[in-house]
């Protein structure tokens, strides 16, 4: 296997609901209902879920959801931004841990 | 790397033949399922015309543009025009309808030299006129009075502008491009176009400038109202929101770009049978520069005539039989059917 991920793999999700269809079809559901115009329009959605989809790394999201963003009438300056969102909190989350090294270190010295 | 410009004609490239597109358009990858079999799952096939409401008449090739995603593969080197006689024959097969409006498309149909006099001759058998504008053109020295000409004979003017912001414009339609289409805005604004109880009708055309679906009508519609005021004052009428069709500069665009398979599956899996009840070529017919009759300016393009036992040249025209006609499809017509669906005035679903 020349790596964990491939771009083909990404049309082929509907194959996992294949041995616990019952469980995908409330996933497809759920998931479909969550996207739809709402108190947040589908754009907002779509730009919501490529933040999140940078947070979380997963390359199958960015590619979908970039396509989306574009689709919904995005452009690349609000994506960006979108991306910087994501890029602030985990950079921060990461930062404001931060305190509990003070914390501790605090705890440890004299 | 440079992108490739001109048209395929001028570059030689193998899909400048249609022969060479309908090649790549008729042997996708298995997934693709044939259109027809989409319609058939939808009851609409065979897929037959309702009548002729739109009489569009393709006047040429030639145009002082050569955008990357051009349908028509048109371009300054492009020298197939409409003579006065076929026009002759298109005024001809007007009189024997009431269909109420002719859409005179290209190339830039303003490049033809008898452009003005078959807007004149059109508007004596009183129907109404559209004209698919680049807005280039109308700040061209030798379209000089242009703009008041269309003024002055109510012709509605369907512009493209496919983005409210230069850099996505320039890509797709060449540099610069963006800058004069908002002086010829500004210019169709001040004669009256796009401006309240005018009855000066000015629509512009969003297509997405790469291999993705366009946005819903009415949400790009609305930011193309609020940033064309806000950033320069210009007022419109409607969006239409227009799907690349995979053929000619687009279809070498998706080949050169490997995105031709997704692009393609994309438009399969958004197959709307909404979209597809409500196809312009139902109620469409399309002439060409040298008088052959099509269903639609795609399969025009694709060397595609009318079939199926219909008069295929305008001097044949016969309203009976071309208003009922059953009408040619073939993968590209995927394009109209996406989503929303698409046409010459935008969603159709």
């Amino acid at each position: 296997m020349a790596g964990y991920y491939h771009e083909e793999d990404l049309p082929r999700f509907g194959e996992m609901g294949k041995n616990a269809p019952e469980l995908w079809e409330k996933f497809e559901a759920w998931y479909g209902a969550v996207f739809a115009e709402g108190a947040l329009t589908e754009r907002e959605k779509n730009l919501i879920a490529l933040a999140v989809a940078h947070a979380v790394q997963c390359p199958y999201c960015i590619d979908a959801y970039t396509q989306a963003c574009l689709e919904k009438g995005s452009n690349l300056d609000q994506m960006s931004e979108a991306v910087h969102v994501a890029s602030a909190i985990r950079g921060g989350a990461s930062l404001v841990h931060g305190l509990q090294m003070r914390n501790v270190s605090e705890k440890l010295s004299m | 790397m440079a992108t490739p410009s001109g048209s395929l004609r001028s570059r030689e490239h193998p899909l400048a033949s249609t022969i060479e597109q309908l090649h790549v358009l008729n042997n996708s990858v298995s997934r693709h399922k044939p259109f027809d079999e989409a319609l058939a799952a939808s009851g609409l096939h065979p897929l037959t015309a309702t009548g002729i409401a739109i009489f569009q008449i393709n006047v040429g090739k030639l145009c002082n543009q050569t955008c990357k995603h051009c349908h028509v593969d048109a371009g300054p080197d492009r020298k197939e025009v409409m003579t006065r006689e076929t026009m002759e024959l298109c005024l001809k097969a007007l009189e024997q309808t009431d269909t109420p409006t002719v859409d005179i498309t290209g190339g830039a149909p303003e490049l033809n030299p008898n452009f003005r006099w078959l807007v004149g001759e059109v508007k004596k058998l009183d129907r109404h006129v559209i004209d698919r504008c680049n807005l280039s053109i109308l700040l061209l020295p030798s379209q000089r009075g242009l703009a008041e000409f269309l003024a002055e004979n109510r012709v509605e003017i369907i512009a493209s502008l496919p983005y409210f912001l230069a850099e996505k414009t320039d890509a797709q339609r060449g540099e610069g491009v963006f800058d004069k289409s908002i002086e010829a805005l500004k210019e169709l604004n001040s004669l009256g176009y796009g401006q309240e109880g005018s009855g000066l009708e000015l629509n512009l055309v969003y297509n997405p400038t790469g291999a993705f679906l366009p946005p819903p009508q009415h949400s790009v519609e609305a930011d193309f109202k609020r940033e064309l005021w806000k950033r320069h004052g210009i007022a419109f009428n409607s969006l239409y929101t227009i799907t690349n069709m995979p053929i000619s500069r687009f279809l070498e665009f998706l080949l050169r770009t490997n995105n031709y398979d997704r692009y393609m599956q994309r438009l399969i899996d958004a197959y709307n049978p909404g979209a597809a009840a409500g196809v312009m070529c139902r109620d469409t017919l399309s002439v060409g520069w040298d008088g052959t009759l099509y269903d639609c300016d795609f399969n025009q393009m694709l060397d595609l005539p009318v079939s199926f036992g219909a008069p295929g040249h305008v001097r044949d025209f016969a309203a009976g039989k071309l208003g009922q006609r059953r009408i040619l499809t073939g993968r590209h017509c995927y394009g109209c059917t996406a989503g929303a669906g698409s046409s010459c005035a935008g969603a159709t679903a």
